[in-house]
């Protein structure tokens, strides 16, 4: 089998220039001189400078930040017990509803879970008199809503794939249930409620089209401003945002690999050394 | 009774919480829409409204569906582009992915990373990228033109390609954002299947590609099933990218359900338009599970 790699190889390259050639031009024009993003006039650090200069998408940022945070946050407390319920509970009432709910969200296309939130709103806004104003909150309760099922899926499939004799040992042990959930369980599926938050962090901080239904004057998150700047054409300061945004994701997902593979490598050595321990 | 989470109180907490949730923010907004497709619009403030005598509902928006071509064009191309954007991404992510089964297991996880990466930086922003590549004064297309130039008779000859505001720049940009979900089902799929298997059918005479057409390829299947839905639902509502990139005469379906409820505030239609596109989406999952019900049945059998 150590032949026919030469095919796969060169799949492989014309696969990832595919993927980051788009990227590194945009990167490449933000030092641009010129006005025109597409044109080269001689190495610059202004769109940068600029960058940092504009309130408004300062405060964009800010906010998208807020709202990602608090939704992410909420999503992996909602998405945990959901989880939890999936993979433990095999039978209760509603539960077949229950199981479509949590996989709805995620094949429903975003313009009409958008549509659906907004009118929900509205309709509330008229019988109830809130909201008044449609800005942090629904926008968050939208998000949180949407990316609770992702954080959901992670949790489940990570505790269905969970020894549960463990936590059967520690009740026949003694422990309260509440012992068992913080001593065992919790620790168990960390990872997974790690990156469900991870994963509802981005998706928050991503989102466009929930957001421009459900927001509201005067709550401009930063995804809803490039939209709008990019919809009138291309500009060198959102080539500079793109990579400061590129960079900062780049440097965050190397440190996450190195941490896993040297988390890994430590189990590997563990693992052989209690085989030798054991022989 | 013996389980933590089965204890009094603990186990209504846990399913009551996320599902009350889900009821009122998920359920009851769709159940809107759905009432609302059955809607009139009227010139009032929300603009809509029901028929006075029995049966109130309206069907009309329904039958408009059919009637204007604007609509059936709609979802026509949206499910030509979705379509052609899979099996693109299934064409250059297949190889890709079974390429990065054959590297050594630290390159591995580096391809894996690199694959990755892209995803989570900005949706927006990789779109944005390639409007930067597309545009007629761009490195690219120039590129692309002098290409072309050089390979067609002069009198057919170029100033530019025009790339950006049609079909092929939503499908281009389609493939581009969504062939990770392609990449990593099918490198999950390949990454676990038992390698002897090929070492025994080379043994026994076999060529590579009788190889990967006896073996690898009927073992992939889940994972093109998988990672086909995971692109093909996503890109028949795609809204961001047809309305960056695509053609404003020739729109996708997602785009006329924006239009209908933003510019035209004919929110009944909109929502009409939405519950027929969730009732296509509806198919390829029964599609789905009805294989994966056999695949499991078949597997079960001795």
């Amino acid at each position: 089998m150590t032949r026919r790699p030469l095919f796969l190889i060169s799949c492989l390259c014309f696969g990832f220039a595919f993927f980051y050639i788009p990227i590194l031009s945009m990167i490449f024009f933000s030092f641009n001189k010129s006005r025109l993003a597409t044109v080269w006039g001689g190495f610059s650090l202004q769109w940068y400078g600029k960058l940092f200069d504009n309130d408004q998408i300062m405060n964009a940022a800010l906010l998208s930040l807020q709202i990602a945070l608090v939704s992410a946050t909420f999503a992996t407390i909602l998405g945990t017990l959901c989880g939890l319920a999936l993979a433990r509970f095999t039978q209760f009432r509603g539960r077949t509803l229950f199981s479509g709910l949590v996989t709805a969200p995620l094949i429903m296309p975003e313009v009409i879970t958008g549509i659906s939130a907004l009118l929900f709103f509205i309709f509330l806004a008229e019988l109830t008199g809130w909201p008044g104003k449609r800005g942090f909150t629904t926008i968050t309760i939208a998000h949180i809503t949407f990316s609770m099922t992702y954080v959901a899926v992670i949790v489940q499939s990570r505790l269905s794939s969970m020894d549960k004799s463990i936590e059967e040992a520690a009740m026949d042990l003694g422990s309260r249930p509440w012992q068992v959930l913080r001593d065992i369980t919790l620790p168990v599926i960390s990872p997974a409620i790690v990156s469900g938050w991870l994963l509802a962090f981005t998706i928050s901080l991503d989102d466009v089209v929930i957001t421009s239904f459900t927001t509201g004057p005067g709550a401009t998150t930063l995804p809803i401003l490039v939209w709008s700047k990019v919809k009138l054409g291309v500009t060198p300061d959102i080539n500079a945002l793109a990579t400061i945004i590129i960079v900062v994701v780049g440097i965050g997902v190397a440190i996450s690999g190195y941490l896993m593979h040297r988390a890994d490598k430590i189990r590997e050595r563990d693992i052989q050394m209690a085989i030798a321990a054991n022989t | 009774m013996r389980d933590w989470f089965n204890r009094r109180g603990w186990r209504d907490l846990i399913i009551a919480t996320p599902y009350a949730w889900l009821i009122v923010f998920f359920l009851i907004p769709f159940l809107i829409v759905v009432v609302m497709s059955l809607a009139i619009m009227k010139s009032a403030s929300p603009p809509f409204g029901f028929h006075e005598a029995f049966p109130w509902i309206d069907l009309g928006n329904f039958a408009r569906l059919f009637q204007d071509t604007l609509y059936i064009r709609a979802f026509v191309s949206s499910l030509i582009n979705a379509l052609i954007a899979t099996l693109l991404c299934l064409l250059i992510g297949y190889p890709m992915a079974l390429g990065i089964t054959r590297v050594s297991k630290s390159w591995r996880n580096i391809l894996l990373m690199l694959v990755i990466l892209p995803f989570w930086t900005s949706f927006l922003l990789r779109v944005y990228a390639w409007i930067g590549m597309m545009g007629s004064n761009s490195w690219f297309n120039k590129l692309l033109t002098s290409i072309y130039n050089f390979a067609v008779p002069s009198e057919w000859a170029l100033k530019s390609i025009p790339m950006m505001n049609t079909s092929f720049a939503v499908v281009l940009v389609m493939v581009y954002s969504y062939l990770p979900f392609m990449i990593l089902p099918l490198y999950a799929n390949l990454e676990k299947l038992d390698t002897t298997l090929n070492e025994a059918a080379m043994d026994l005479g076999s060529r590579p590609w009788q190889v990967f057409r006896d073996i690898t390829l009927p073992l992939s299947i889940p994972g093109i099933i998988a990672g086909g839905l995971l692109v093909f639902i996503p890109a028949t509502g795609e809204l961001i990218i047809p309305s960056l990139v695509g053609s404003s005469a020739n729109p996708m379906i997602g785009r006329v359900i924006a239009d209908e409820f933003n510019s035209a505030r004919d929110w009944p239609m909109a929502s009409a338009v939405a519950v027929a596109l969730l009732f296509l989406m509806v198919l390829p999952m029964v599609f789905y599970n009805h294989y994966e019900a056999k695949a499991q049945n078949a597997g079960g059998k001795p």
